[in-house]
């Protein structure tokens, strides 16, 4: 160690910038040499595997029938997306290999989308010889295509197959070789539709995504029609006693119904949430009075982070209604929100009654109507948008009180509020 | 100096650390309060917050060093360090706050809808903080020798311990109060010696050892390729740094994030007023710590050199929980920013792989640091700067004001900066300080834009993989926020 202190003092030579040195230190050499073995050895294992892997690839039969799959499957990896070119342009050259033909083009109804392979001047004649096939939906044969010629002198032609989804013809696929024979009409046909079940594969994951968001739309919370039953009748019994009273208690409820109705957007943040959830609670106290008790810890660096729109406010509605009102005397109810690394968790805890968890269990699964709807729709929605270990935790037992929490990552790039 | 006076003040400065972050939360707040609790920071106290993560070991310690070395050159570097804000407040800091991502890889793969981009960033931002840990670690080393004693590692080694039981037993959770709370310690832990000084020496009429313009090393000045070579590294490198930015997310909107960089901006530079000041009074009553090698260490040994007795151990206690505040919060914000991307990337964000990952980002820099000697701070950080201004800023400025970035340019612009800048770190560190040629120990003034070029130049060649979301993704980075009032 005392050599170690000299030899740093003895190089700390003052300058302007950068004045290191790397030190000449055993360790330094074993830790050099300890990587060198370490990545010959990597490189070693991964020849002797890949050497092995090409012993048993089996006969020239089987390997023909994997590469045409393989082809196949690479293609249509780049078809999910629909007709577009930057994936008509990627799946084209693997089917221009699978038919073995010099050239192998993609069309819409309008334009060219994709052309792999040689004869690229002839392009833009593609589309008028392309025409009637999109018209009539039958494969044509064109031979001797245009003036252009392969390395050998031959002309080509052209095999042009509709793409059909449907009834509809939606492209067309074209492949030119020196010699369209019965073979490559054939290939060419199946091709075009391999194609389209690729397109129809591609409209079903379409047609996912938009049933996805509709039932998240459909799931979009609303306040209860109980709590606007309850706030109104509360309010009623202010307007003699304490006018003044009743007229904040009415704008504190427009202002709540104006957030809760309002159409625009999926997600607000944790910092509006606990507004809305404040103004609820304002107008809970004008029913229970003093027996509903909140505390609130709330790290300010989560107050931005984005939540689906209404996720929290039933929480604590649920907290209130399931926890407090069956219960005698006053109740708790703590709200944290935290800072957990690139998440924001935040939990809501009462002491009040409790739930079964055979009961809770039933709910959440949709078996169950009736109580606690809200926990359901909160929890099926954080479920539909955030992957499904972000759904509701909840620790409860009867009579034990009730702990949610709810964990959401902060980074949300895609989400307006 | 009486060792017992370190010692104590690296416990006062841990133990606060400590207690704010477990407990500056524990304040429950009733339902009278709730507008209070829900109300965001506000931006003055943001810009604390970032200040006292930004200010780190090179600037409570090395820019007075560096002036008491090089005098006016050194001025430079808080110039720099500064400025860079301008930049951020400029080009960054409100369409990065809109962008809702929270850390550099979560906006890359938003913005160019690509996976593999996020994992070379990845490995950047992670490059980057671990090389910025190691000079905290360095400064932690000499504050700990110079003032009690003990051997080097053993300041280093606490750094790291208190960061990592800190972070992994959750008491960062109210990070933004203990950042805020380092930045006005170590204003004061600078502010008060220096103040207590100039009265002490204006008292006494105590002549000074040298004037001001003599150099007591005697070496050249630098010439205006380091000058401009150096401003480049530190405009551009403070656009990257992982643990700036995050602090920008504590901003609701962009406006707010724009009104936070210009506080910051004024806190740097009163910030800076009082290390400078410093190393003019070393360069005039001890010139002789630039001879010993210990010019860095001036800002701790010049309340002893120059009042002594009670009062000089007293404010030598302040400057020393100064020095902690700044190693510890510096490194703190950086643990806590690489082990979100780590364990993102490598746990799948689970509660114990953040942990793990805390682990892995503290110990890893204690190593380098263990296995390098301590540099000059200034100058160290200097460098992670240039590191940074090549690989993450040309990204991070293309993403957001060029439509035309691709994944490709990204990577490419990426790959080439870091193999530049760190081929010349390498270089400059294998020759020694001494033989290294200027544009070797300063690689930023052609580096950076060599990554630049390399980016444009790339994304232009693959112009057919322009993200389809790019209408999208820009739209939602420029246009304000809704105002509150129509939201309703």
């Amino acid at each position: 160690m005392e050599q170690k202190e000299a030899e740093a003092d003895a190089a700390y030579i003052p300058c302007i910038g950068y004045a290191g040195r790397m030190p000449d230190s055993p360790l330094f050499t074993a830790a050099a040499i300890a990587v060198i073995v370490l990545a010959v050895a990597v490189v070693v294992g991964v020849g002797l595997k890949v050497i092995r892997s090409f012993r048993d690839l089996g006969t020239d039969a089987e390997r023909a029938t994997y590469n045409t799959l393989h082809a196949a499957s690479r293609a249509g990896q780049h078809l999910r997306g629909g007709l577009q070119p930057a994936g008509a342009a990627k799946a084209s050259r693997q089917l221009r290999v699978l038919l073995g033909c010099d050239a192998f083009a993609m069309t819409d109804t309008n334009s060219v989308l994709a052309w792999d392979g040689a004869a690229e001047e002839l392009r833009p004649s593609l589309m008028g010889l392309a025409a009637e096939v999109l018209a009539t939906g039958r494969t044509a044969v064109v031979p001797h295509v245009g003036g252009s010629t392969n390395k050998a002198g031959h002309e080509f032609s052209a095999v042009i197959a509709p793409i059909r989804a449907g009834s509809r013809v939606v492209g067309s696929v074209a492949a030119l070789a020196p010699a369209a024979g019965a073979g490559l009409v054939r290939a060419t046909s199946e091709v075009a539709d391999w194609i389209a079940a690729q397109l129809e594969l591609a409209e079903l994951e379409a047609s996912r995504t938009l049933l996805m968001e509709a039932e998240v739309r459909a799931l979009r919370a609303q306040i209860s029609p109980h709590f606007i039953y309850n706030s109104l009748n509360a309010i009623a019994s202010f307007i003699n006693t304490d006018p003044a009273r009743a007229r904040e208690l009415v704008v504190e409820f427009a202002d709540f119904t104006r957030y809760s109705f309002r159409r625009h957007g999926d997600f607000t943040t944790v910092a509006e949430e606990l507004r809305c959830i404040d103004r609820y609670l304002l107008l809970e106290r004008a029913r229970f009075g003093e027996r509903v008790q909140v505390s609130l810890r709330i790290a300010p660096e989560v107050l931005s982070t984005v939540i689906p729109f209404l996720s929290l406010q039933p929480l604590v509605e649920n907290a209130v209604r399931h926890g407090l009102e069956a219960k005698e005397g006053p109740g708790h109810i703590t709200i944290c929100a935290n800072d957990s690394g690139a998440f924001a968790e935040v939990t809501i805890e009462d002491d009040g009654v409790g739930i079964d968890p055979e009961h809770l269990r039933s709910v959440l699964a949709g078996h169950t109507d009736g109580d606690h709807v809200g926990l359901r729709n909160v929890d099926a929605r954080l479920r539909q948008v955030y992957g499904d270990e972000h759904g509701l935790v909840i620790d409860t037992a009867p009579g034990e009180g009730t702990l949610i929490t709810m964990r959401v990552p902060k980074s949300q790039p895609g989400h307006d509020t | 100096m009486n060792p017992a006076v370190g010692l104590f003040a690296f416990l006062a400065v841990s133990l606060a650390t400590a207690v704010i972050g477990f407990y500056g939360l524990r304040v429950s707040r009733t339902t009278s309060d709730f507008y209070v609790a829900s109300r965001t920071v506000p931006p003055w106290w943001n810009a604390s917050a970032i200040g006292g993560e930004y200010l780190s070991a090179a600037s409570f310690l090395g820019v007075a060093g560096l002036i008491l070395l090089s005098g006016t050159d050194a001025l430079w570097f808080p110039v720099g360090y500064t400025a860079g804000y301008l930049m951020l407040l400029l080009f960054v800091a409100a369409p990065l706050r809109r962008s809702g991502a929270y850390t550099i890889p979560d906006f890359t793969e938003a913005r160019l809808d690509s996976a593999v981009v996020r994992r070379v960033t990845s490995l950047v931002v992670v490059a980057v903080g671990w090389l910025y840990i190691v000079p905290q670690l360095h400064g932690a080393a000499l504050t700990i020798r110079i003032t009690t004693g003990l051997p080097s590692w053993v300041g280093s080694t606490a750094v790291v311990a208190v960061v990592c039981l800190t972070v992994v037993a959750g008491g960062m959770r109210s990070i933004t109060f203990v950042q805020a709370f380092q930045y006005w310690l170590k204003l004061t832990a600078l502010a008060v010696p220096v103040v207590f000084i100039l009265l002490v020496l204006s008292a006494n009429g105590t002549p000074p050892q040298a004037t001001l313009p003599i150099n007591p090393t005697g070496q050249a000045a630098a010439g205006a390729y380091q000058h401009i070579s150096l401003l480049v590294a530190l405009l551009f490198g403070t656009l990257g740094l992982p643990h700036v930015l995050v602090r920008f997310y504590t901003n609701p909107d962009g406006q707010s994030a724009r009104r936070t960089t210009l506080i910051v901006l004024g806190l740097l530079s009163v910030f800076y007023l009082f290390p400078t000041v410093s190393g003019a009074l070393g360069r005039m009553f001890a010139p002789g710590l630039a001879l010993t090698g210990q010019a860095d260490a001036l800002v701790l040994l010049l309340p002893g050199k120059l009042i002594g007795g009670m009062a000089g151990d007293l404010l030598s206690a302040l400057v020393v929980a100064g020095a902690f505040a700044a190693f510890l919060s510096t490194t703190s914000g950086l643990v806590v920013s690489l082990s979100g991307v780590i364990s993102q990337d490598l746990f799948g964000g689970s509660v114990r792989g953040f942990r793990l990952a805390a682990v892995m980002a503290a110990v890893v820099p204690l190593g380098f640091a263990f296995m390098t000697d301590t540099l000059a701070l200034a100058g160290s950080v200097g460098l992670v700067f240039a590191f940074t201004a090549s690989t993450i800023c040309p990204v991070l400025l293309l993403g957001i004001w060029w439509r035309g970035l691709t994944d490709v340019g990204a990577i490419a612009g990426m790959v080439t900066g870091a193999l530049l800048c760190g081929g010349a770190m390498v270089m400059g560190a294998l020759l020694g300080a001494a033989n290294a040629p200027a544009w070797l120990a300063q690689p930023a003034a052609w580096s950076v834009p060599a990554a630049f070029t390399v980016t444009v130049a790339a994304s232009l060649l693959t112009k057919n993989r322009v993200p389809s979301s790019v209408n999208r993704v820009m739209s939602r980075l420029h246009v304000p926020e809704r105002p509150v009032a129509t939201e309703r």
